[in-house]
């Protein structure tokens, strides 16, 4: 099965404010979108709309394929070892052990297996998320602000594993003020403000 | 997937476990039945006869304790997010929770209940009444206390909001369960029970839902 994302004439509401409107876009295997804009835009929100977390007010979105999300929530347990967070989210999504090691030390986590997960710093957790993305294993990468807190090689490391993710025929938006280095259609949120 | 998803929240409850749960609950309940007799006076007869309702009482307020941590870390940390994506929905993963919470009370709070027992001179047969009650009654109490825990995860002040939530809940559980000491027949009993199965088979949808809404909010 072919991976999709599209969305047709996305508009948000939050409370009162109406965030943006008319947001299209379509995504196949491969392409990536970077969703720029300012803090408080409504970048999360679209990302969040694109998940299916959240209803649009209006406009539909159509996804094929599985749906990962990295967001400034690590989802990870703070009391328990990065092994045992991360081996949850495996366990679950059927990751082989192995692929959960490999992932691991591509993001130079091994090391901190034993560290409760409230002890990593604010990068780590960032990288022990991008490693839980990688287990799920899934076409469709969903990234809020996915470089916050991540230092020079983090940066690099990421944005290395979304082109090696694009190449393998994924699909990835990735929500960031910053900019990202793998090419990527560019969709400013400031033109859709209603 | 639903033994993935016990096994963690068990890890995170159980007394000891990842989210601090502990013993406090057990601890808060026995000094409840110890307390008693200091303030109402040694008469054993007396202790006998109103200390089955007390222990109720007990286990009805321990049970509000461990509420705070139940949901609300979880939705914060935006592990229901997670799981959504990966088409757990928020009804099963309730129900696992409910499961896990009442494991990492209630037989422990059945074990307290013999000390609390004879600090209260209650005779045999009040005890045996008072188990099965306690067995029939804590699934009610942890469904309850699941579905509150979940409508006010998202709000601030949340935990002592459901214990005052949790409270008038709860007052069908303890008119029977704590009546069923004054009847030998068993109905108290029965009614315990029906009521809590009720309340059990609710609670992951009513909870369910209130995580989806608090989602959207």
């Amino acid at each position: 099965m072919q991976a999709r994302l599209a969305a047709k004439d996305i508009a948000c509401r939050r409370g009162d404010r109406l965030l943006f409107r008319g947001v299209s876009c379509a995504l196949a295997p491969g392409e990536a979108l970077h969703v720029a804009g300012a803090n408080g835009i409504g970048k999360s929100s679209l990302i969040r709309i694109l998940a299916g977390l959240l209803r649009p007010f209006a406009g539909e979105v159509t996804r094929s394929g599985g749906i990962g999300l990295l967001d400034e929530r690590p989802a990870l347990d703070p009391q328990a070892s990065l092994q045992a967070a991360l081996g949850f989210w495996a366990a679950l999504d059927g990751t082989k052990p192995m692929a959960l090691t490999e992932h691991a030390e591509a993001l130079g986590l091994y090391d901190l297996f034993d560290v409760p997960v409230r002890y990593l710093s604010t990068g780590q957790t960032k990288r022990a998320a991008l490693a839980r993305l990688l287990g799920q294993e899934v076409p469709i990468w969903l990234l809020d602000e996915p470089l916050n807190g991540l230092d020079t090689r983090g940066v690099a490391l990421a944005e290395q594993l979304v082109a090696h993710h694009l190449a393998n025929g994924g699909i990835a938006v990735i929500a960031s003020h910053q900019r990202f280095a793998t090419p990527a259609a560019t969709l400013t949120l400031a033109e859709f403000a209603a | 997937m639903i033994g993935v998803l016990l096994r963690r929240d068990l890890a995170v409850l159980l007394p000891g476990g990842r989210r601090g749960g502990s013993l406090l609950p057990l601890l808060f309940f026995l000094a409840v039945a110890m307390l008693y007799p200091f303030a109402v006076g040694p008469e054993p007869e007396l202790l006998a006869r109103t200390g089955g309702g007390v222990i109720w009482v007990a286990a009805l307020l321990a049970a509000i304790l461990p509420l705070e941590r139940l949901v609300s870390a979880d939705l914060e940390a935006g592990v229901f997010d997670q799981l959504y994506l990966r088409g757990v929905s928020e009804e099963l993963a309730m129900a696992s929770r409910l499961l896990a919470h009442w494991l990492a009370f209630a037989p422990l709070l059945l074990l307290a209940a013999l000390p609390a027992a004879t600090l209260l001179n209650l005779p045999a047969e009040t005890l045996r009444i008072l188990l099965l009650g306690l067995l029939a009654g804590t699934p009610g109490l942890a469904a309850i206390g699941l579905a509150i825990a979940a409508l006010t995860a998202s709000l601030r002040g949340g935990a002592a909001l459901s214990g005052l939530m949790v409270i008038p809940l709860a007052v069908p559980i303890l008119i029977f369960g704590a009546g069923s000491l004054a009847r030998p027949d068993g109905s108290g009993l029965a009614l315990t029970a029906a009521i809590s199965l009720g309340l059990c088979a609710l609670a992951p949808f009513a909870a369910g839902a209130a995580i989806r809404a608090a989602r959207e909010g």
